[in-house]
């Protein structure tokens, strides 16, 4: 799907500073000698089974299906992962990718903290330093996975420039790399940023279809007639996309952060808000002001709380592939509290605008019609935050 | 030939960054007129834009004060006309890749040729985006300057080759801001450049007294100096524009015969 000059049709590209070309350059050389290189992806494949507890679960989600009364409902269960999200996979190949070039130092970027955790874990394991910039409001709202990524022995930095929030932190990250390049390897958390990041996160996060694809068949004998996960930067959707692309049966859909509304200035949903621009390396739709300058985007979701979307995603949108609609605060919430309830599955935020949009459509759906949901994430770093929006204070 | 031709005619080039509007556009222009009349021969004016990659903290809290204030491009290219009334000088934007996309490349780059920009840098475009952006450039007698930097090494030839106006050299890694040494093997990379280009070039990031832009200008074409010129904004706010003249006026006289 990637042009050879890192393109997604129009979309993509390497914006970045000529400080950096050398850089991305040589991670490409190394990325397209080593994805075909049989040694490290048999050391990649025994670091998703043995050590992120790969293959992840596709499990019925029998009440949920019967409580909605439509289509037959299962659930990606990529929060059954080691760390509990589905970044360990683009994490570890990452890591190991950047250890085969010599570096011996990762810096990360990270929202909900699920990334930084998981770039922290793989930094332990295999023995590199670490540092993770985090927006200073998210290390607030994210407390727990700021202390997990000490525990893990890296070093947390949190950004105050701009909203301080995700986009800063990955500005703080690009900075640092411009900064020290040598030893360092930027380990990007989503399918964005400059060519070739949006193409190896894509490829480290294909599994996930890959393995669902061979799962529903195993289950039902046939593909699903929808995947529906989480976008912000949209790993784990491209991931849940990947092999289902050439299947045109298949709809591939899309949950973007609306936070309070499509209407209103709190929210993150790109596709359904932005326009088309650049930043942070790459060339996609943005949620920018008629001057080009990147809003201050919302949502509930610390993870979704991006302004931009992957070149992929903006192509698969552009060409009519994939769906993205739009899922409020409020309806994430919902299905956040609807999940657990359901079938005892605590969901983190962002899937659970997932599976509010499934919890939409299945009741409209045949019963012999086949939805499966990424959940790409756990919800127990949520908790806080939701009870918070229910008007609850708990302490830890 | 183009004012930025013509600047480096004359000896060494002294090339200060102003961010537009902090704190204001009247301040800004009010420091562009004395940079001018104390020996500035080429001004960089930033176009703010909400998160500048490339900059180290004094920019960007610049560029953070300018949006506050309400600055627009459409303000600035009204500002670009104001100095016009008043100075010749070269004058080249700097801002980011999203705001000229956004607000149409061909549309901001003609209202550049049309207000009496001579020049466009833009430190996330990189040689091999840059066919977006250089035939409207060209066609319209733009200077869209090229970026080397201490990591470009094979890079260089490539890029000197089709670089026009100057050459944007980056004195260190990392973004700009006041460094107190500059370590790089510029010499190695300048003589690289001036092997495959006759376009002059001139050194930037991490200068911030006459010294150092003394000993940049030695070895190459000019010195460009931003994060100095911001914090004397930030301390002195309307009042700067006279300091940053005297400011100017030292950098010039330091690296005018080196």
């Amino acid at each position: 799907m990637t042009n050879p000059n890192g393109r997604f049709g129009i979309h993509g590209g390497q914006y970045i500073p000529e400080t950096l070309m050398n850089a991305v350059i040589e991670l490409e050389e190394a990325y397209n000698h080593y994805k075909n290189d049989p040694e490290f992806n048999a050391e990649l494949s025994k670091l998703f089974n043995e050590y992120a507890n790969r293959p992840s679960r596709l499990y019925f989600a029998k009440k949920m299906t019967e409580d909605l009364g439509g289509a037959k409902i299962y659930l990606k269960r990529e929060d059954l992962n080691h760390t509990g999200a589905h970044k360990i996979n683009n994490v570890l190949g990452q890591a190991l990718l950047a250890k085969k070039m010599g570096k011996t130092r990762l810096i990360a970027e990270t929202g909900a903290g699920q990334h930084g955790v998981a770039t922290a874990t793989a930094a332990a394991l295999m023995g590199m330093e670490c540092v993770v910039f985090m927006g200073e409001e998210d290390t607030k709202r994210q407390a727990l996975n700021v202390y997990r990524m000490r525990l893990l022995g890296s070093e947390v930095i949190p950004v105050t420039s701009g909203t301080a929030t995700l986009k800063d932190a990955v500005s703080e990250a690009m900075r640092e790399w411009t900064n020290r390049i040598e030893d360092t390897h930027y380990c990007l958390g989503s399918v964005m940023g400059p060519h070739p990041f949006p193409t190896i996160v894509r490829d480290f996060q294909a599994v996930i279809s890959k393995e669902i694809k061979e799962q529903i068949t195993e289950a039902e004998g046939r593909l699903p007639d929808a995947v529906i996960a989480c976008v912000g930067g949209g790993s784990n959707a491209i991931g849940s996309f990947y092999h289902f692309i050439e299947d045109k049966e298949v709809a591939l859909i899309g949950c973007e952060a609306a936070g309070r509304g499509i209407d209103t200035f709190e929210t993150a949903a790109t596709i359904n808000t932005g326009r088309l621009g650049i930043f942070h390396g790459m060339k996609s739709y943005f949620c920018q002001d008629e001057y080009g300058q990147i809003a201050p985007v919302y949502s509930i979701s610390a993870g979704l709380d991006y302004p931009g979307i992957g070149p992929e995603h903006a192509y698969l949108h552009d060409i009519h592939r994939a769906e993205y609609v739009a899922v409020t605060d409020e309806e994430a919430v919902e299905a956040f509290e609807y999940l657990a309830k359901t079938e005892g599955i605590i969901p983190a935020i962002e899937s659970a605008h997932a599976v509010a949009h499934a919890m939409k459509i299945a009741p409209k759906m045949d019963r012999d019609k086949i939805i499966v949901i990424t959940v790409s994430g756990r919800g127990d770093k949520d908790c806080a935050a939701i009870a918070r929006y229910r008007g609850e204070e708990i302490f830890e | 030939m183009s004012r930025i031709s013509k600047a480096f005619e004359n000896g060494k080039v002294f090339i200060p960054f102003i961010t537009c509007g902090d704190p204001d556009l009247n301040t800004t222009k009010e420091a562009v007129l004395q940079m001018a009349s104390n020996g500035a021969d080429i001004i960089e004016l930033g176009i703010p834009f909400s998160d500048p990659t490339a900059e180290g903290p004094v920019i960007q809290g610049a560029n953070i004060r300018a949006l506050a204030g309400g600055v627009t491009t459409d303000k600035v290219f009204d500002l670009v006309s104001e100095i016009r009334k008043e100075s010749n000088v070269a004058i080249c934007f700097m801002t980011y890749a999203n705001v000229v996309y956004s607000y149409g490349a061909e549309k901001f780059i003609r209202k550049c040729e049309e207000r009496g920009v001579d020049g466009l840098i833009l430190p996330d475009l990189p040689f091999e985006e840059k066919e977006e952006f250089k035939p409207v450039c060209d066609e319209c007698g733009i200077d869209l300057i090229s970026f080397i930097a201490p990591t470009s090494e094979g890079r260089i030839a490539m890029i000197a080759k089709e670089a026009t106006g100057f050459i944007y050299v980056v004195s260190s890694l990392g973004v700009t801001g006041m460094r107190s040494e500059i370590t790089t093997d510029l010499p190695s990379i300048i003589s690289v450049i001036r092997a495959n280009t006759d376009t002059p070039c001139a050194i930037g990031f991490g200068i911030s007294n006459p010294e150092q832009a003394a000993k940049m200008a030695a070895i190459s074409d000019g010195a460009i100096i931003g994060s100095a010129i911001i914090r004397i904004l930030e301390k002195e706010k309307q009042s700067a524009p006279k300091t940053i003249g005297a400011f100017t006026k030292e950098v010039k006289d330091a690296i005018r015969n080196v």
